[in-house]
């Protein structure tokens, strides 16, 4: 009779309240790496992994973003709640729903329980962070409470593999019975007197199932009496952004070093083993001067992550949306918006996907709209080329590193411009519209796991290079060819590039940009830049290394250009019109080209209005 | 507060938007008023409950924002809930 019912792998659905731990569960399940994190809203699309239980049985399983309730009130918690309930096209409904509870606060939980059984689907009660409750002296009579539910209660810890041992028993124990036959879903939408009435049943539940230890755990409450402190809190907020932009200059700086050597070892090498001409060409100033220049850049995009991860892991996340509620509320964003903000240093894509958990469509579509102005870590490579060729390395007020200073100012002006065209957005399209409310549950603090942790930078880690190897490698390619052909007449005075397509696409696009002080070289180097920005360092790379000169790209722009010129770069890219895959994630997310269009227009206006003030200020002071 | 209409009936409950840190009740019932906001008042209503507002918990306020002391966390039965006090009006605690 199994036989039958193996016949395809039944379907097991992660159903929980937002933060109890399902991709965790998930993880452990099917072995999979996806991102985890310690606040609300870490996964808001749906994800599907094959996994085997212990007596060699195939399930899929489901892994949904996390929901109080099947009312779906944002574009996440509708992804839950049509795959919950067999609503989604072309996929079926879920065999059997874990509900997924947080063992150290069910009261939320117990609720969605309970409006879970009404779908009609058997459900297995997964208690989640089974250790952490224990070791908090919470004691839970599961026995009891699969009596007062109906249904199979299982305690688990996602994080350890002995913790996985009594949910994948009970899975197996159930699969060989075979699954109960799933009913009529007799779910309709909770009105308040209905919700209200299951809470009271689940807080019943809990006080008959659970014992509260005699002191309760004060850690939380600890950190957060100076994390949440209205004038301490905010001022650790800053400092920790501070230190994060210094770390990333400071601390990369031996291992950026080292790299860097290594590409020049590698390029010496190649010079002297194959003649000079077209293929040595081709590989030390197209592959290595240009995939090269980007890689460098690998540290500090690490440590920036590092700093990022272990922020969410903390449980930190939270907190900063509710420090700086009021600060973006004035400037017409929701505190929620932080944490997809905050993303966005890293890349605007997943920020972008972040905006999911806000409800209202026009925070979410200002987030969305602003979020490409935050510094993704792609501009890192550019920010940096720039700053370490122009900005003195010198110690000033005793302690700061200059250059990290600098960084941090442009960190500063992408979120200060961030805030200023969400209020114009606000005064704009939503003058009359009245502010959505904020509500948040704040988690409570959590050692960052290393293992976790050392995932998330791995993940990262890979995505880089594999960008550095695919989209950076094929960019550098086309761009050596267009700056090496045509090949200069044989009576040819100035370098051999004057003469190539490169050469005129620059100066095609140079009168242009000549008013906020680009030369060819930048201009045509801008433009691979679209497809993704840190190709413009390489695009630099390449056009300076078959120009000739110094083998550093650095020592070659301080020798060429002026501090007017890099000033005015450094500015354009605050808000230079982001890459192509981020524009194609905005008309996918706000379901229209419409949204797309107006964020790469006021980008760009920005960028060029910027640039010119720049460059003309800094010429009228001197730096031209 | 003044833009916050306060039935008098109301008064003899601290509604958890005035209530300042280290306040600690037992809420009485959730009240939503005509207050202006972009959700109906049965929502607001919804979405407190699910946060775990039901009549009978215990509250306290345990932090204030810096700029007009908003918005705050409040901690019920256990977890901790960061709200804005034009929404915590709503929750009438003694």
């Amino acid at each position: 009779m199994n036989d039958m019912i193996q016949a395809s792998a039944a379907r097991v659905a992660l159903v929980g309240v937002p933060n109890c731990g399902k991709t965790a569960l998930f993880n452990a399940m099917t072995g999979s790496r996806q991102k985890v994190g310690n606040y609300a809203g870490v996964t808001v699309e749906r994800k599907v992994g094959p996994a085997e239980t212990p007596a060699g049985r195939r399930i899929d399983v489901v892994d949904l973003p996390g929901t109080y309730s099947l009312r779906a009130r944002s574009p996440d918690e509708e992804v839950t709640r049509d795959v919950t309930m067999g609503r989604r096209k072309g996929e079926p409904a879920p065999d059997l729903i874990i509900a997924v509870a947080d063992a150290t606060n069910m009261r939320s939980a117990l609720r969605l329980v309970l409006e879970l059984k009404r779908v009609g689907r058997p459900v297995v009660l997964a208690l989640n962070m089974i250790d952490i409750a224990r070791w908090r002296g919470i004691e839970i009579d599961t026995s009891v409470l699969e009596k007062a539910l109906g249904l199979p209660v299982v305690a688990a810890t996602a994080v350890r593999k002995a913790g996985m041992e009594a949910l994948w028993a009970r899975l197996d124990a159930l699969l060989e019975a075979g699954l109960p036959v799933p009913v009529a879903n007799s779910w309709a939408e909770p009105g308040a007197r209905e919700l209200r009435e299951m809470q009271r049943e689940a807080d019943r539940l809990v006080a008959a199932v659970v014992r509260q230890p005699p002191k309760p755990d004060t850690v939380t409450s600890r950190i957060d009496s100076v994390l949440l402190h209205p004038v301490a809190g905010l001022v650790f907020l800053l400092l920790i952004l501070f230190v994060m932009f210094q770390a990333v200059f400071t601390w990369a700086q031996p291992l950026m070093n080292l790299i860097s050597d290594g590409f020049d070892w590698l390029g010496h090498g190649v010079t002297a083993v194959l003649p000079a001409g077209l293929v040595q060409s081709f590989l030390v100033d197209g592959v290595i001067a240009g995939v090269g220049s980007v890689i460098v850049f690998l540290p500090q995009i690490l440590i920036l992550f590092l700093f990022i991860l272990l922020l969410e892991d903390l449980g930190y996340m939270a907190r900063a949306a509710f420090l700086m509620d009021k600060i973006m509320g004035g400037a017409g964003l929701h505190g929620r918006a932080f944490i997809p903000l905050l993303s966005s240093f890293a890349c605007a894509i997943p920020g972008i996907m972040a905006a999911r958990v806000i409800d209202s469509k026009r925070d979410r579509l200002t987030t969305i709209l602003v979020a490409p102005l935050m510094t993704c870590s792609a501009r890192i490579p550019v920010y940096t080329l720039i700053i370490s060729a122009f900005i003195p390395a010198r110690t000033v007020w005793g302690a700061f590193n200059l250059q990290g200073l600098v960084m941090f100012g442009l960190y500063a002006a992408g979120i200060a411009s961030a805030l200023g065209v969400s209020a114009l957005a606000k005064f704009m399209f939503w003058r009359k519209d009245p502010t959505p409310p904020f509500m948040l549950d704040l988690p409570d603090y959590k050692m960052p796991r290393l293992k976790s942790v050392a995932i998330g930078l791995m993940t990262r880690a890979r995505i880089f290079l594999k960008r550095a190897g695919t989209t950076i490698f094929s960019m550098m390619v086309v761009i050596w060819v267009l700056a090496s052909f045509p090949m200069p007449p044989a009576n040819a005075t100035g370098p051999g590039i004057a003469y190539s397509f490169a050469a005129m696409i620059g100066r095609f696009l140079e009168p242009i940009l000549a008013p906020i002080g680009f030369n060819w070289q930048i201009s045509v180097a801008l433009v691979p830049g679209m497809a993704a920005r840190e190709v413009a360092v390489a695009a630099l790379g390449t056009v300076y290394a078959i120009q000739g000169g110094d083998a550093q790209i650095g020592h070659v722009l301080a020798s060429q250009w002026s501090l007017a010129t890099a000033l005015s770069l450094l500015v354009w890219y605050i808000f230079a019109p982001q890459c192509a895959s981020t524009l194609a994630v905005i008309k996918r997310e706000t379901g229209g080209a419409k949204w797309m269009w107006l964020t790469f227009g006021y980008m760009f206006v920005l960028a060029y209005a910027c640039s010119f003030i720049t460059y003309h200020a800094a010429v009228l002071l001197g730096a031209g | 507060m003044k833009d916050y209409a306060v039935d008098l009936d109301h008064l003899q409950f601290t509604p958890l938007g005035l209530a300042r840190k280290g306040f600690s009740g037992r809420i009485e019932r959730i009240a939503v008023g005509d207050g202006p906001s972009s959700l109906p008042a049965d929502e607001i209503e919804r979405r407190l409950i699910e946060l775990g507002f039901v009549e009978g918990a215990e509250v306290r306020v345990v932090h204030e924002g810096l700029f007009g002391r908003d918005p705050i966390a409040v901690r019920v039965n256990g977890a901790t809930v960061a709200l804005r006090r034009r929404e915590a009006m709503a929750i009438l605690a003694f």
